[in-house]
């Protein structure tokens, strides 16, 4: 009877024990990772086209929400587990961490071929997050390491009716008119102004295209090396925009703690004037309320010192693994999908901007809208510099106490410039 | 006896052993791999500085557990060993050559967790242990009651924190409150008490706190039901013959008989409501401003938004001491007031 217990036991440890190698490799199957809960019907579609064309299956892995994506993926890094092709969702510094530790394939050799006829169809803005030039300060070797699935871009849409409605002609231009108009729309009862600044990430966005619109980035990025403090008058200004906001009720209730969906539903179910969102919402809207009208404008600028930069780039972007054994293939796919037949399918299904330039003929009115945008767009992952993450976040949680009337601008810029110099103390105490 | 006699009860023996060693090895094998290891990993990766990403994963010594205790003090020279670094920074501490300083969002973070503990001490225990009673006499349709307080702790925290978002919801449309709560209070003519409830820093952690104990209850209920389930009813009877009154009993009588009961549901109300999260995600996501962190969130953001995995992990060692020295003092207490 013992005997036959042990042998029970080894048979379930040998089971057990198999059941954690990993599974075999199919030869003719791509696996994605991605986290576009919108574009997955489509790129499933496309998949289908693909293994009808070419017999190679391609099986796209949906993980949402992206928070959770990025902890998959940065999981599968460290177990040395990544698919053929997966999306790093992080500042550039992260990007070229994964870059440096030989996650990511490195994609210009590609690019160049032709005369460098892919690289040319794609948007430049796209391509600018994952390009990394030969005097780069990650230390990563110059290359281009993403191939960007579509485009995006931030600005502010408004309500056409409630504007008629309050007697607002025009969308408004400068900060002076958005008061104006909000005045007038607080008038007729109607919230003048929402977003989802529970998200910090959004916040951010905001004071940054201000930031640059009153200072340049010259000054911002003095800002972020240590050489000019936040308490400088200009970053006071910024500050102060969000008090202005508060004050002069412009903010929807509950914003701070709003999250970009429910901002997006606020705005959809006609609960606000004006919203501060991406090109994404054209899709997001559609589905809530298809007979939303509504228009796209520029944040309304508050100074003529500085061009208002907006936010921008490539969407959504996959990476080739290096180390996949299928790498020669996931770039080829990544070439089809990014050509201008399935760029328009994909832009017609998902109401994204495409990244293939030839792909925008045949766009809906306000995602064309939106597609203007693009020669004015920044992002982070474009400047020579990143901001500490924590200083990133005590300059939006102060935003959120300005607006919650719990703090001053004065006072937040002393908050945020403590924590800058602590962060730069313990990096060189780090360095050391 | 012989000596292969010996011999062959000494190979049984051992049989006996093997085979009862290997029937407890797939537990011991999982409580290794799941529990012991990532304990030892998070204590190792707390002293190392590390993004999550890198291969390198440089070691710091305590200098993560200094910047949680807001700790200042000069660095360990240059290229010191790690013992090296240990016995610097334990000279700075006898030689007072450390600072402390208060500004910490960790520490602000610790007390919310701590005020909703005790919101949950409070309130969800008290209504838990109050509703048990009644269910525990002779009422109509118990069985219903015992059914509708055990849902809210099996619906998704999500769900309920997003059902309450929607509940304490603060915004207007075409004059009219859509917050079912602001709807409420505007109708019955409590237009003065109408507020925007999450993003009222003086509301905000209170909401959170009353929802968790909303959320929670049940599982208090449930366990102090089965506690006053075992209490001999003629203990009761007993009582009354003597002349005891309702109050007497329940102090005399029922405390004393529960006591292991409540000690352990205090045990994990405090372990659960420390550790909270989800409802302040879905909720508030932290916000406004720092009003509602709480330790979980603050090391979740310094792993997924400021990729600092080192100082993530000495966060999740620091306050898992901080849970061990509760629960341990919870026990001690117990034992003390059995012995009163």
């Amino acid at each position: 009877m013992n005997n036959r217990c042990l042998t029970s036991l080894l048979l379930c440890f040998a089971v057990l024990f198999s059941g954690c190698s990993s599974a075999p490799k199919e030869p003719n199957t791509i696996t994605v990772w991605h986290w576009m809960t919108d574009r997955h019907d489509a790129l499933v579609k496309l998949a289908e086209q693909y293994r009808l064309e070419t017999g190679i299956t391609v099986n796209f892995q949906l993980f949402a929400p992206s928070d959770i994506y990025s902890q998959k993926v940065i999981a599968a890094a460290q177990a040395r587990i990544l698919p053929d092709i997966f999306g790093v969702l992080d500042k550039k510094s992260v990007f070229a961490d994964f870059i440096k530790s030989g996650f990511v394939a490195n994609l210009k050799p590609v690019f160049d071929e032709n005369n460098g006829e892919w690289e040319k169809s794609l948007f430049e803005k796209a391509l600018e997050s994952s390009r990394f030039s030969a005097d780069n300060s990650y230390g990563v070797a110059e290359g281009i390491y993403a191939v960007p699935l579509d485009v995006t871009n931030i600005q502010m849409v408004y309500n056409k009716k409630f504007l008629e409605k309050a007697g607002v002609a025009n969308p408004p231009e400068t900060f002076e008119e958005f008061l104006k108009a909000s005045e007038a729309l607080n008038k007729i009862g109607v919230a003048p102004f929402v977003s989802g600044w529970a998200e910090l990430w959004l916040v951010d966005c905001f004071a940054l295209n201000y930031a640059f619109n009153i200072m340049g980035m010259d000054k911002i990025m003095a800002t972020y090396r240590g050489d000019v403090p936040y308490t400088d008058p200009d970053w006071i200004k910024v500050f102060e925009i969000f008090k202005i906001m508060a004050d002069n009720n412009i903010l929807a209730s509950g914003v701070v703690t709003k999250s970009n969906k429910l901002a997006e539903q606020d705005f959809a179910l006609e609960r606000a004037a004006f919203a501060f969102n991406g090109s994404w919402c054209v899709n997001v809207y559609k589905g809530m309320n298809p007979d939303l009208e509504y228009g796209v404008m520029f944040p309304p600028k508050i100074s003529d010192a500085y061009p208002l930069m907006i936010w921008g780039g490539a969407g959504g972007s996959f990476v080739v693994n290096e180390t996949s054994p299928l790498k020669d293939k996931a770039i080829l796919f990544l070439k089809w999908l990014t050509s201008k037949e399935q760029q328009v399918v994909l832009s017609e299904e998902t109401r994204n901007l495409p990244s293939n330039r030839n792909a925008l003929a045949e766009l809906p009115k306000e995602l064309a809208e939106f597609g203007l945008g693009m020669d004015e767009v920044t992002h982070s992952a474009f400047w020579p510099l990143e901001e500490d993450a924590l200083v990133k976040e005590k300059f939006t949680k102060g935003l959120q106490s300005i607006m919650i009337g719990e703090r001053t601008p004065q006072e937040v810029a002393e908050d945020v410039q403590t924590v800058k110099a602590r962060q730069m103390e313990r990096a060189i105490r780090r360095a050391q | 006896m012989s000596k292969l006699h010996f011999k062959r009860r000494s190979w049984y023996e051992f049989r006996d052993k093997l085979t009862s060693f290997l029937f407890i090895l797939p537990a011991v094998t999982i409580f290794a791999v799941f529990y012991i290891y990532p304990f030892f990993e998070t204590f190792n990766l707390s002293l190392r500085a590390w993004n999550g990403i890198n291969l390198s994963r440089p070691f710091v010594g305590v200098q993560n557990f200094s910047d949680i205790l807001s700790l200042t003090a000069s660095s360990p020279a240059a290229g010191a060993s790690w013992w090296q670094a240990i016995l610097h920074w334990l000279k700075a501490l006898l030689t007072g050559g450390l600072s402390f300083n208060a500004d910490s969002v960790w520490w602000q973070s610790v007390w919310h967790a701590f005020y909703i503990t005790l919101v949950a001490l409070i309130f969800q225990n008290a209504l838990a242990f109050m509703l048990a009673m009644a269910c525990d006499r002779d009422i109509r349709g118990k069985n219903f009651y015992r059914l509708i307080f055990f849902i809210p702790p099996v619906l998704s925290e999500v769900v309920v924190g997003l059902v309450w978002k929607w509940i304490l919801e603060g915004g207007m449309q075409n004059g009219q409150h859509y917050g079912v709560l602001n709807y409420f209070l505007n109708t019955v003519g409590l237009q003065h008490l109408v507020n925007d409830w999450l993003s009222d820093p003086k509301t905000a952690l209170t909401c959170i706190a009353v929802v968790h104990s909303w959320k929670g209850f049940g599982w208090g209920f449930v366990m102090f039901l089965a506690g006053l389930q075992t209490i001999d009813r003629e203990l009761y009877e007993a009582a009354k013959v003597d002349g005891a009154g309702s109050w007497r009993m329940f102090w005399n009588m029922t405390v004393p008989m529960m006591l292991p009961v409540i000690v352990v549901v205090v045990i994990l109300t405090i372990l659960g409501s420390m550790q909270a999260f989800v409802l302040v995600l879905s909720m508030t996501d932290g916000g406004p401003g720092y009003h509602t962190e709480v330790p979980v969130t603050i090391i979740l953001r310094a792993m997924t938004r400021t990729k600092e995995y080192g100082y993530a992990c000495a966060m999740g060692v620091t306050f898992g001491a901080v849970l061990i020295a509760m629960s341990v003092a919870l026990k001690k207490m117990e034992s003390r007031m059995k012995k009163v």
